[in-house]
């Protein structure tokens, strides 16, 4: 254990004993300093240490967990997000390691003097693919035939674990390495290969922590962004083995390193989720920091991309647009370590690609909320939420979190995410952010007058509703009086989270639709949803 | 039903209404300057990954000559560097796991991004670049692109089985955002400029 006082030295000061390999850290430590002395901050890197971190081991502090899920009820996030402010230190590691992401994004999307242009071409390819998605699909299916792969389709996420479990089967595979893939996670996939035997490792070393502690992830770019150190100390010592004491960052991701390698080594099959699928190649694009979806991909005999439908793009060339704009958005670095590129199987193994829907094709009829599809994960509009950084991404009690999730997950349970829409105090920053520009503001509260509507809110919240505030009764006046501005969206969670009345989580906030009214809106509007229900 | 035409049908019927063609793309200006070299180095090196100055007595490799000495097990893929490992000779991509350093061939480079492209062809066995302890990358100044749109046009990515774009070594700082090397694969990732022979 360090001594109290070198907790908050993150940049190399720290104790390095108990270094599996102290040799690879001498005599040049590669990570955290360029050439020229500077702070290196790509991948999901901070520009500065966290002040957020304990002075001394005597502040350790449990970590919060997540919403209670109580089968179908609905969630309540608010009463999570309680529980997550309660947790001083958690709460400001969060917010500041998630508020550094948003700064880093804005850094970098300022120094291309045509990323507006580009989020308007990125949301102008996705509103063309999806509204060509059968032509697209029938193309890429047929290209990924020609290139040798298997192609399988999907209508749920049940199916989807049915076909994999086959495939597997099929080969007598028992163990499989995976790369993170928020699609898996919305099958529960690791869930029905435990039920059935086979044994499931997540390679990268967020998803890791996670699966070892036997939570969702609680981001979609950084699945164990709402953890301290000392909580994965916590974890790895229980499943790993490793020293209770040892809460050197370099210790426990090394630690992980060298006990994950065997079973990349031996696995019999391997299975990566997918970023962007290119019709016209039928290739599956992943980007990741750390390789694992190449040691996934390139390494067992037996490969396997999971893919959600909406992920096709026309041609390599649109590329240039979408890797331009992810990783700057969700990170602010130009680019991932890896961005890589599976056509064809190598010679002597067998690829296979399953398409998945999972409730995708009800959503492209659903007039208000399709293009909710345009979403590529990367994680923008969560790092801005004020909401989100506060409360953590698993007081939502849903595969995704954050201002996307509020929108997607009542598209899989009403009744159950009935809740989410209000968890916005409607800022709409992460409509700003978003680089395929949905609106997703206007969603969430397009989300509210359905279920509002359709009775799925308590009484107490539709009450609170038709007593709308003042000054969030008009989101137009709302934001203009806020403005997007970094100072003032700096301000506005303060009172919005710590407000007496709770702001956000008791849904006071209820505009009135400026030309539409609410009947005219919803008669045109309910036909499509209830169908997709 | 199968599912595919079930995926299908669902799709026709709930197609949006309104027509949205797909734009052109534009040409952006680079955002690199004319040296090339200098932009990719820059922006390499911020990505976490070394650009290989050339030794005193002009050799290129000097930077990384003490390292592939230094390493037990090298596994070349190019005729410049002689290893101990043969890739046309391995059975299984996991009998790489003893790799110390593997050295490969980029097909190009991006100025924008700091950026090298593989495919199969250079990697000969794929999994070398992520098995091996530190990958070092030869790459011929005049494969220089200026940016992610021109790497995007070229006819690899239509052709190849496997074709990745490194940025830097493997990277991850999923805890508490301190950045670390070596996550899952290489601990890091040098580029020598080596004309091609
Ligand atoms: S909705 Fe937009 S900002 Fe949010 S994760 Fe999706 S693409 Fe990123």
């Amino acid at each position: 254990m360090s001594a109290p006082d070198d907790l908050r030295i993150h940049d190399g000061a720290a104790d390095r004993g108990g270094l599996i390999h102290p040799e690879i850290r001498q005599p040049d430590d590669e990570s955290e300093r360029g050439p020229d002395g500077s702070r290196l901050q790509h991948a999901e890197g901070t520009t500065q240490p966290l002040s957020a971190a304990p002075k001394a081991a005597q502040a350790r502090e449990p970590q919060p967990r997540g919403a209670r899920i109580r089968g179908n009820r609905p969630i309540d996030q608010a009463e999570a997000a309680e529980r997550f402010i309660a947790a001083p230190l958690h709460l400001k590691a969060h917010d500041e390691r998630l508020w550094d992401l948003r700064k880093k994004r804005d850094a970098v999307a300022h120094t291309i003097p045509e990323w507006e242009e580009l989020r308007e071409l990125a949301s102008q390819i996705k509103a063309h693919t999806l509204t060509n998605l059968d032509a697209y699909l029938e193309q890429f299916e047929a290209q990924a035939k020609a290139n040798g792969v298997h192609v399988h389709w999907a209508a749920d996420g049940a199916e989807h674990n049915r076909i994999v479990h086959g495939i597997l089967t099929d080969h007598g595979a028992r163990t499989l390495i995976k790369s993170k893939s928020m699609l898996t996670e919305e099958c529960g996939f690791r869930h029905y290969m435990d039920a059935h035997g086979i044994e499931i490792i997540e390679t990268d070393l967020g998803e890791r922590i996670q699966q070892l502690d036997k939570e969702e992830p609680s981001h979609v770019v950084c699945p164990a962004v709402h953890k301290t150190r000392l909580d994965v100390a916590e974890v790895f010592a229980r499943t790993l083995g490793t020293d209770p004491e040892n809460d050197d960052i370099h210790y426990l991701a090394e630690s992980q390193r060298e006990t994950t390698r065997p079973y990349i080594l031996t696995a019999d099959a391997g299975m990566t989720g997918c970023n962007f699928a290119i019709a016209e190649t039928g290739t599956v694009v992943t980007c990741t920091n750390e390789g694992n979806a190449d040691l996934s991909g390139n390494v067992p005999k037996l490969q396997i991309h999971s893919i959600g439908i909406e992920k096709l793009i026309p041609r390599v060339e649109h590329l240039g647009v979408f890797i331009r704009l992810l990783s700057r958005s969700a990170l602010g670095s130009p680019i991932t370590q890896y961005t890589s590129h599976f056509r064809a199987p190598r010679a002597g193994t067998e690829m296979h690609m399953v398409l998945v829907d999972n409730g995708r094709s009800a959503r492209l009829g659903m007039e208000a909320f399709w293009t909710s599809l345009k979403c590529i994960r990367c994680g923008a509009c969560m790092n801005t939420c004020p909401v989100y950084r506060r409360s953590g991404g698993l007081s939502y009690g849903a595969t995704y979190s954050g201002p996307i999730g509020l929108i997607i997950d009542p598209t899989f349970n009403k009744r159950k995410y009935s809740t989410l829409p209000f968890s916005s105090t409607m800022n709409g920053s992460c409509t700003n952010v978003c680089p395929v520009k949905i609106n997703i503001h206007e969603q969430i509260f397009a989300w509210r007058k359905v279920l509002a509507e359709e009775h799925e809110i308590p009484l107490v919240k539709k009450g609170m509703m038709k007593a709308a505030g003042q000054v969030l009764s008009r989101p137009a006046a709302y934001r203009a009086a806020i403005g997007a501005a970094d100072s003032a969206l700096r301000v506005l969670p303060r009172f919005a989270v710590y407000n007496p009345l709770n702001t956000w989580g008791r849904g006071r906030e209820m505009p009135e639709t400026p030309r539409q009214s609410f009947h005219a809106w919803y008669k045109q509007n309910r036909a499509k949803t209830d169908g997709a229900a | 039903m199968s599912a595919r035409d079930g995926i299908l049908r669902a799709i026709r019927q709930n197609r949006p209404s309104g027509t949205y063609a797909l734009p052109p793309l534009p040409d952006f200006a680079p955002l690199v300057g004319d040296d090339l070299i200098a932009s990719f180095g820059e922006r390499l090196e911020r990505m976490g990954g070394r650009l290989a100055q050339a030794g005193p007595d002009g050799d290129p490799l000097g930077a990384v000559r003490e390292r592939l000495a230094g390493a037990r097990v090298v596994a070349s893929a190019v005729p410049e560097v002689a290893g101990n490992r043969d890739l046309a000779r391995v059975a299984h991509p996991a009998d790489l796991a003893d790799v110390d350093v593997a050295v490969v061939r980029a097909v190009f480079g991006v100025a924008e991004t700091g950026s090298v492209l593989f495919t199969q062809d250079e990697l000969r066995v794929n999994a070398v670049a992520y098995l091996a302890q530190h990958l070092i990358v030869l790459l011929d100044p005049a494969d220089l692109l200026v940016n992610i749109q021109a790497a995007y046009r070229r006819p690899e990515f239509g052709r190849s089985a496997y074709a990745v774009l490194h940025t830097g070594p493997s990277a991850t700082a999923d805890i508490e955002g301190v950045l670390i090397h070596g996550a899952q694969g290489v601990r890091s990732l040098t580029v020598v400029l080596l004309a091609r022979t």
